[in-house]
């Protein structure tokens, strides 16, 4: 294959997921201008990397550059006490078995819904953003982001326990008003 | 099964990772235990409200146009030093020789059937209809709209449904060109994923259940049923294409 079958073959396979690489970038980074750079570099690397693509899921070989590039970004561009390290053991100690919010979860609207994803850790909110908007599996959310499917899904269980909490508290300081 | 052990099992069920077994037991403990229940309830109601389109963001077109120059803009510097680096030469020799095996063996051990030749077909046209302008020739989200379009364009009726309700909305169809005839179209929306729908009729009675092939990072589906072959291909994963065909296999057809 010569370099301009390869860009186009790259253009069919891979660009049309572009929506998907912003997406997970723009959640990742939590402002356009910050996912628009990350999607840049991420897309130019993918092009670069692509002898490397196995043909499998185009999707997921994106998401998974895109998702290494922002934390490369993040480590230049923000100080290490703002980008943080979670601590999965210390997570797993904490209970999240049983203690049911005895609140009954309504739909909440999107506003609502996105300043809670915000407010998550960015390691958690990046598997609610795999699992519920991209709908990989456990899995493949795995080999994405490069860690055991236990501590994906004990994340994904801890994330949306404090996003139940972020919207039932929403929703009791909004009854009370 | 207890709450204490029925909790951490909530997740992964309305994940759909759970084997038949294990729903069985689960289900029933939440017919016998409402605080069960109501976690289940509201389990579901945050994976629904996470699911909205509002929440997805999408690519800037100014970005899009960016990156196709600046890769454009890299093959043009990338050719001129590629022919002197030894790693690209030997990966690219590796490789090369690993395609001749690889081809020589596809050829010799397994001919593509015409079955094979036709998913790839469906998988290239899917591709095409979301890359250029042409997905759809009509754009209306009402099969009263999009069933109609298709007379006198077509020589068969294909049957056109909405799945709104269970959230794959209409949003239009097309006419497409699939192994050698015409075919109809549909496309269906899934939060931010695009499934095309093709259908065309094939001879005889004999209905097809569903079955699911992975290609490129794509799932096609393909089943017949009354004199009607269908072809659902998305990216989408496996369990929510299946879900799809279900429930267009389920839904009602609106009458001629």
């Amino acid at each position: 294959m010569d370099d301009r079958e390869r860009l186009k073959f790259f253009e069919q396979t891979v660009l049309p997921h572009l929506d998907a690489a912003y997406n997970l970038a723009r959640w990742l980074a939590g402002n356009d201008h910050d996912a628009q750079d990350v999607t840049q570099e991420a897309s130019l690397r993918a092009f670069r990397f692509f002898g490397s693509f196995r043909g499998e899921n185009p999707r997921a070989w994106l998401l998974t550059i895109v998702r290494n590039t922002f934390y490369n970004w993040l480590k230049k561009n923000r100080p290490p006490e703002i980008a943080g390290k979670l601590d999965d053991e210390a997570l797993m100690v904490e209970d999240v078995s049983v203690n049911a919010e005895a609140v009954n979860l309504r739909v909440a609207d999107a506003q609502t819904v996105q300043r809670a994803i915000t407010e998550l850790p960015v390691e958690f909110r990046e598997m609610i953003i795999l699992r519920e908007m991209e709908g990989f599996s456990y899995k493949e959310i795995a080999e994405l982001s490069d860690v055991p499917i236990g501590t994906v899904m004990s994340r994904l269980a801890r994330a949306r326990k404090q996003l139940q909490k972020l919207l039932a508290g929403e929703f009791t300081s909004e009854e009370q008003k | 099964m207890n709450c204490q052990q029925t909790r951490p099992l909530i997740d992964p069920y309305a994940d759909g990772e759970m084997d038949a077994a294990g729903i069985l037991e689960l289900e029933k403990h939440f017919h016998d235990c409402p605080a069960c229940a109501l976690a289940w309830r509201n389990a579901q109601n945050l994976k629904k409200a996470l699911k909205q389109d509002a929440l997805f963001f999408t690519a800037p077109a100014e970005l899009r146009r960016t990156i196709k120059a600046e890769l454009h803009s890299q093959l043009k510097t990338e050719s001129r030093w590629n022919v002197w680096n030894w790693n690209w030469l030997s990966a690219a020799t590796t490789s090369v020789a690993t395609a001749c095996l690889a081809l020589l063996l596809t050829v010799t051990l397994t001919r593509p059937s015409a079955e094979q030749r036709l998913t790839q077909e469906i998988v290239s046209s899917n591709i095409r209809s979301l890359m250029a302008n042409h997905m759809l020739d009509v754009v209306s989200t009402d099969q009263h709209t999009v069933k109609p379009w298709f007379n006198g364009k077509l020589d068969f009726s294909p049957p056109v449904k909405d799945l709104a309700a269970q959230e794959f909305p209409l949003i239009g169809g097309r006419l497409d060109y699939i192994g050698g005839h015409s075919v109809a179209a549909l496309v269906f929306q899934h939060r931010k994923h695009v499934i095309n729908l093709f259908i065309w009729p094939v001879n005889g009675k004999d209905s097809k259940p569903a079955s699911l092939t992975p290609i490129q990072g794509y799932n096609v589906i393909h089943w017949s049923e009354a004199d009607m072959t269908f072809w659902a291909v998305s990216d989408l994963n496996g369990k929510e294409l299946m879900d799809f065909v279900q429930d267009f296999a389920a839904g009602e057809t609106l009458n001629p």
